[in-house]
């Protein structure tokens, strides 16, 4: 309750206010009582968001613990075969919206990377006679070998697809994000 | 800063003519421009040309914030109970069918009911009621006490009305006689003179015959 010296205004029944319905304060009349928040209504309301945290916590680690966290699948891209020195291909990984490309500098080398540049998302060209992966939306330009922007817009590198080759098969086995 | 405690708002309907300043001294505020929160009254108009100012008696238990099923109207600490607060309303005309002095007037424009809050911001800092300070002859009136009954020997203020059953005090006062002051008015029987219920004569019609009906 508010403190005793605010005036709490009479009832139309005349009967005391310990011995009104508790309606009566919670929708008080006198603007006073109104705009009083009592210490534990205070803090039972504080509760709420902090509850609601709480349990959505629990559904997360809940959540988690049983579907496992394997990281994104092995998947089969190519063969070697498929692709010839100098060459590139387009593949999806990890999901069907996200294009990676796949080059063959030489014959020991298989580079994989995601195709998005990281300026504004186009799908950034291959030029692997000189070495590099060209954006054509902004003159973004990435070094083949490693993926770093090496001019124009883009700041951050690709994401480079890990890859493994076994028995002539090339299996993207991860994606390792990068800044 | 609440309305000074000494200070109170004296309606002398004895003393008001009918011009319709206060109405329209009202509708001039800035927070509410254009809608006066006060009416005047016409007692009889057939018989009478005596008016009476309608301005909110600001209850000690206001009967309107009582009907509010929004927790629309409330009551300031220092008994100015205010107009409908605009998120809240519903506009369910509660209030206006509850009141029993009439007061509450709904906007059917802006779905909102306005009621006089004693201009409050006018009240609580200092200065009087916009209506009380454009009233010529004074009918409404505000000041102190100790004002009032110097300036009118012949009055007694009286803030209690007997409705039925419901007896409401208010913050207003109304001037009454000094003849035989009243404690309580008993407005059932003043609206119904010679209906045989004992009363107290505010009615202003006193010199003037009843109306046969045809």
């Amino acid at each position: 309750m508010p403190d005793e010296t605010s005036s709490v205004s009479p009832a139309p029944d005349g009967r005391p206010t310990a011995e009104q319905p508790r309606w009566r304060r919670d929708f008080p009349v006198d603007s006073e009582q109104a705009a009083y928040v009592g210490r534990r209504d205070f803090v039972k309301f504080m509760l709420l968001p902090s509850g609601a945290f709480f349990v959505g916590q629990v559904w997360i680690g809940l959540h988690s613990l049983r579907s496992g966290d394997d990281g994104p699948p092995l998947r089969r891209v190519a063969t070697l075969t498929d692709i010839p020195v100098g060459g590139a291909l387009v593949f999806h990984y990890p999901s069907p919206l996200d294009p990676c490309l796949l080059v063959r500098p030489d014959e020991d080398t298989l580079l994989a990377y995601s195709q998005a540049c990281t300026h504004l998302s186009c799908p950034v060209q291959p030029d692997v006679a000189a070495g590099r992966l060209n954006c054509p939306c902004h003159n973004g330009v990435f070094d083949l070998k490693t993926g770093r922007p090496v001019s124009g817009p883009p700041r951050r590198p690709l994401p480079r697809i890990n890859l493994e080759v076994r028995d002539g098969v090339i299996s993207a086995t991860g994606v390792e994000p990068r800044t | 800063m609440p309305v000074p405690p000494d200070h109170a708002f004296f309606i002398d309907p004895n003393r008001c003519i009918g011009c319709q300043a206060c109405v329209h001294a009202c509708a001039e505020c800035d927070t509410h421009k254009g809608v006066s929160m006060i009416h005047l009254e016409y007692l009889d108009r057939r018989l009478s040309t005596q008016t009476a100012p309608v301005i909110c008696m600001h209850c000690d238990s206001p009967t309107c914030a009582e009907v509010c099923p929004a927790d629309a109207i409330s009551k300031t600490a220092d008994g100015v109970v205010q107009s409908a607060r605009k998120p809240r309303c519903i506009a369910c005309n509660n209030c206006v069918l509850a009141c029993p002095f009439g007061v509450p007037k709904m906007q059917t424009e802006v779905e909102l009911m306005m009621k006089c809050d004693m201009c409050y911001d006018r009240t609580s800092a200092g200065k009087k009621p916009m209506c009380a300070t454009v009233c010529p002859s004074q009918a409404l009136f505000f000041g102190t006490r100790d004002d009032v009954e110097r300036l009118r020997p012949n009055s007694t203020p009286v803030n209690r009305f007997q409705f039925g059953a419901q007896e409401v005090q208010t913050k207003v006062y109304v001037m009454v006689p000094s003849a035989a002051p009243p404690n309580v008015l008993d407005m059932n029987a003043a609206m119904h003179p010679g209906s045989g219920t004992p009363g107290i004569h505010v009615n202003l019609l006193d010199t003037i015959q009843p109306h046969s009906k045809p």
